[in-house]
């Protein structure tokens, strides 16, 4: 529903710039120069979320060879029924919301604690430590991804060979090992790049409403929790959203990690089933997936925003 | 006083050394595994040296399948520059007009760009797969470069920054020395513009460089993809048959690849921080 609306947004608005070449000098250039932006933003982002709504309510037929259209037959929403009725498609959605339940909240902790520490007046080495914690962030996710997948791989782990010597079995790739091995994939890769928002957003108060609340004898965590904090709401409120967005598209960790984790599954997550279904061949199962998903991240992504506002309000 | 206060300051030190150890301990195993021969990976600590086997490592890394990790190389180099430099460029363009002209449908194109931000890139992999896949372009460069070339978010730090940047006087003496509208933005605006432009290009070259589902969902011909690709199906081979990839291959390929964007980052620190800023303003 919000694709066609966007889609629709997009299209007038081009419309108008194009059609009032008269009104001003300057309505011509503008549809011109909005042109080779709008013309590939319209291709490459608002017509594949139009056909995977389209796809998704079709069924190839078995008769055709499958590569046009004559061969699809309209199935109404029961590509949907399918992916819902799946407990392997449910199972990953649930899986991620897990993940994203804990891990979320978890990491912005973490990120929100760092920052404060590295905006404290008294702390040494903060350009280090700063690089330190932004380093996972610079390195490609891919090679992060490897990097853990070995980390914690049977026979390659230091840490698992570290747990031998204390005389532990420990097997970070064990079905019950899975989420929180990702978990800490993601947590590692971005909980530096989430605490610099804050931290940006931290440098941007000014520093008399400390000195204020220090010689009205507010102490160092009081005046974290009741003044610095309450100041970056918007740069959490942002974190929150990337992060769950973030959440929702989570392949590449499971992916990788399947590498040397074979009982990961192949439905670990929503994109990894989605792109499953591709390489089966199920194009209308995979788009019904997509859109799924996209309700999903947008339902929970646009909801939180609606609750921080509804409280920001009541404020 | 004086002790509280450096007691909190040697406490703070302690707990952002410990948490350092969290995010530096995986790359400085990284770094020391590259130096190891296949054999040593699996014995001995896996966080200090043993035979020291670097250069060996790196000249098998560039050996392998016929030396095709410089084309896999190459091939990130070209999606991302490529990608990035005509994403900058029409997004500078675009944020630019959204900034400085006024008429009807400004605010819903701007809305509908901003939401576009909030689109997760891999639901798009999948719909574009399939309509590639209908025109014939998957298999090809454009497959990867073409949806590369798009930056949402390009346009919006690009209309930030034009809005407060590029003065509406510069502008309308360019036009009463008789400039026409593309001349000003190519000559002025641009040249006013250059550090957003600098921001855009890096946050979309890391896109790019890092991107995976899109680039594997889209490339079967191991010769057309980027190095990430490249790498993981090198791992997929899990180190078993005789012509598998040996783990320390995989590793020192994958630390190899990370080198571009460490150095990039480490180099263009003003950048990304005043892109990270612009975000979390707003």
């Amino acid at each position: 529903m919000t694709t066609a609306l966007r889609e629709r947004a997009a299209g007038r608005s081009k419309a108008t710039g194009a059609a009032r070449p008269g009104r001003r000098r300057r309505g011509r250039p503008v549809a011109l120069f909005l042109a080779p932006f709008l013309v590939p933003f319209a291709a490459l982002y608002l017509a594949p979320i139009g056909y995977t709504v389209y796809q998704s309510l079709f069924r190839m037929h078995r008769s055709g060879l499958g590569l046009t259209a004559p061969t699809q037959v309209f199935a109404g929403l029961s590509n949907y029924a399918t992916a819902l009725g799946d407990a392997d498609f449910r199972g990953s959605l649930l899986r991620v919301l897990l993940i994203g339940l804990v891990q979320v909240p978890l990491m912005l902790l973490f990120a929100l604690g760092l920052a404060l520490l590295l905006d404290a007046k008294t702390t040494l080495f903060k350009r280090f430590f700063r690089l330190a914690f932004f380093l996972p962030y610079a390195l490609p996710g891919v090679v992060g991804a490897i990097m853990w997948s070995y980390l914690v791989a049977p026979g390659l782990s230091p840490i698992s060979a570290a747990a031998r010597h204390l005389g532990l079995h420990l097997d970070l790739t064990s079905n019950a090992m899975l989420a929180p091995t990702i978990g800490n994939m993601l947590t590692w890769g971005w909980t530096g790049y989430n605490m610099l928002i804050i931290y940006s957003a931290l440098q941007a108060i000014p520093a008399e409403l400390s000195e204020a609340a220090t010689m009205d004898g507010c102490s160092a965590f009081g005046i974290a929790w009741r003044i610095k904090v309450p100041l970056v709401r918007p740069a959490l409120v942002l974190t929150t959203v990337f992060s769950i967005i973030g959440t929702a598209q989570l392949y590449n960790e499971p992916a990788i990690l399947h590498n040397v984790a074979p009982n990961l599954p192949s439905t670990y997550t929503p994109i990894y089933a989605a792109y499953d279904a591709v390489n089966a061949n199920n194009f209308n199962a995979a788009a019904a997936e997509s859109v799924i998903l996209a309700l999903l991240a947008f339902v929970l992504s646009f909801g939180f925003l609606k609750l921080v506002q509804r409280k920001g309000a009541a404020l | 006083m004086t002790i509280r206060q450096s007691l909190s300051r040697w406490l703070i030190l302690g707990v952002l050394l410990i948490t350092s150890v969290y995010f530096l301990a995986p790359v400085w195993w990284l770094l020391v595994s590259s130096t190891k021969t296949n054999a040593d990976l699996f014995s001995g600590n896996g966080f200090w040296f043993a035979r020291f086997a670097l250069f060996d490592n790196v000249h098998q890394v560039f050996a392998q399948q016929g030396g095709i990790y410089w084309q896999w190389l190459a091939n990130s180099a070209l999606y991302a520059v490529g990608g990035a430099t005509v994403s900058t460029l029409i997004a500078a363009l675009a944020g630019y007009t959204l900034a400085k002209y006024r008429f009807r449908g400004r605010e819903l194109t701007f809305n509908s760009i901003l939401a576009a931000v909030l689109v997760p890139q891999p639901l798009l992999a999948v719909p574009l797969y399939l309509m590639f896949s209908q025109i014939h372009l998957v298999n090809t460069y454009w497959a990867v470069l073409l949806p590369s070339m798009v930056s949402p978010f390009g346009v919006y730090l690009a209309r930030i920054y034009a809005g407060s940047s590029v003065p509406d006087e510069i502008i309308e003496a360019g036009r009463i020395d008789g400039a026409g509208e593309f001349r000003i933005f190519a000559t002025i605006a641009l040249r006013v513009m250059s550090p957003a432009l600098v921001t855009i290009f890096l946050f979309q070259f890391v896109a790019i460089w890092t991107n995976y589902l899109l680039p594997v969902l889209m490339l079967a011909n191991d010769h057309l993809q980027p190095v990430t690709v490249g790498i993981v199906g090198w791992q997929a081979q899990r180190g078993i048959g005789p012509s598998a990839v040996p783990f320390n291959i995989v590793i020192t390929a994958a630390a190899i690849s990370a080198i571009p964007l460490v150095v990039l980052f480490l180099s263009l620190q003003r950048f990304w921080r005043s892109g990270l800023t612009a975000g979390s303003t707003k």
